[in-house]
């Protein structure tokens, strides 16, 4: 089987490719969401910690 | 004892550590099962004999409309606990889970209308499995939009609780759909356990599927309870030494 064949997918190509685009896409997102809402809430309670220790 | 190791668990600051420890090990293996998953679906499985190469829609479509219904199944049971044993981190659980199911969802109704046009000639159609399925979406929808609604947390809490558990009921409905009214979405291809109706080459990739994307689930919840923890217990001493470490 060529490349060619393969990304052709027996002519089917137009659903085949979005599907996996679109889940794939989903599971990439969601690690990224994930990594940014952990990062920001670390971040968020760090200044908040920064800001407490100030004051005492 | 069984009871004091539990109450250990769901304290914040060892379920974040612990978190933190397992999430990795979820992570990678479902990293490494979905190479192979979608290596064996797209390239080592033959053809289907109807459907030609349009039904490796199959090994998108199947695991993330499995993973809808389990992570709203997993939702609802947390929430559950939640509202009964009234602990924290079971509501936690639930709000980490629930973005996930609803993007599960959206690729499972996506999908499921990319395999549709080839095959029955329409992007969508207005009958029971579908219906069932969008519906599951907009409770995922209304989860969300009532938990960011509402300031006080352990209100949210409460009150989101309370609508994923009787959301509940949709679940059986989604699953039995296809057996209970006619539709054209077919029937599964799994639950003949004895008796499959699928080759063993187009088989196992989508076991490989279902298991990667479900340990997916795992580590993407485990990321998004730290982050949940963290926002919960913002003036709780031990946060203070757990973040200079």
């Amino acid at each position: 089987m060529s490349a060619g064949e393969f990304l052709a997918m027996g002519g089917y190509a137009a659903y085949v490719w979005p599907s996996l685009g679109i889940t794939l896409f989903a599971l990439i997102w969601n690690v990224i969401a994930a990594r940014r809402l952990h990062a920001r809430a670390r971040r968020q309670a760090l200044e908040r910690a920064g800001a407490a220790g100030g004051q005492s | 004892m069984a009871w004091t190791w539990l109450h250990k668990l769901a304290s914040p600051p060892h379920a974040y550590r612990i978190a933190g420890r397992l999430a990795p090990w979820f992570g990678w293996p479902a990293g490494i099962l979905l190479v192979a998953g979608l290596y064996g679906g797209l390239v080592l499985a033959p053809p289907d004999y109807q459907q030609g190469e349009g039904f490796r829609i199959l090994y998108v479509h199947a695991p993330s409309a499995w993973m809808s219904m389990l992570v709203y199944g997993t939702m609802a049971t947390a929430a559950a606990i939640g509202l009964v044993w009234r602990i924290k981190l079971a509501h936690a659980v639930a709000a980490a889970s629930a973005p996930i199911g609803a993007w599960f969802t959206f690729a499972a109704l996506a999908t499921g209308s990319l395999w549709g046009k080839p095959m029955w000639g329409t992007w969508w159609v207005w009958d029971a499995r579908l219906t069932s399925e969008l519906v599951l979406l907009f409770l995922y929808f209304g989860y969300l939009a009532l938990r960011a609604s509402i300031d006080d947390r352990e209100r949210a809490d409460r009150a989101s609780a309370v609508l994923a558990v009787v959301g509940v009921v949709n679940l059986p409905i989604i699953h039995y759909s296809v057996n209970w009214w006619n539709t054209l979405h077919q029937a599964s291809t799994l639950t003949k356990l004895g008796k499959p109706s699928i080759a063993g080459e187009m088989l196992w990739p989508l076991l490989a599927m279902i298991l990667a994307f479900t340990l997916y689930y795992g580590a993407v919840m485990l990321v998004r309870l730290r982050a949940e923890i963290l926002c919960r217990e913002r003036d709780a001493s031990w946060l203070r030494g757990e973040l200079a470490s």
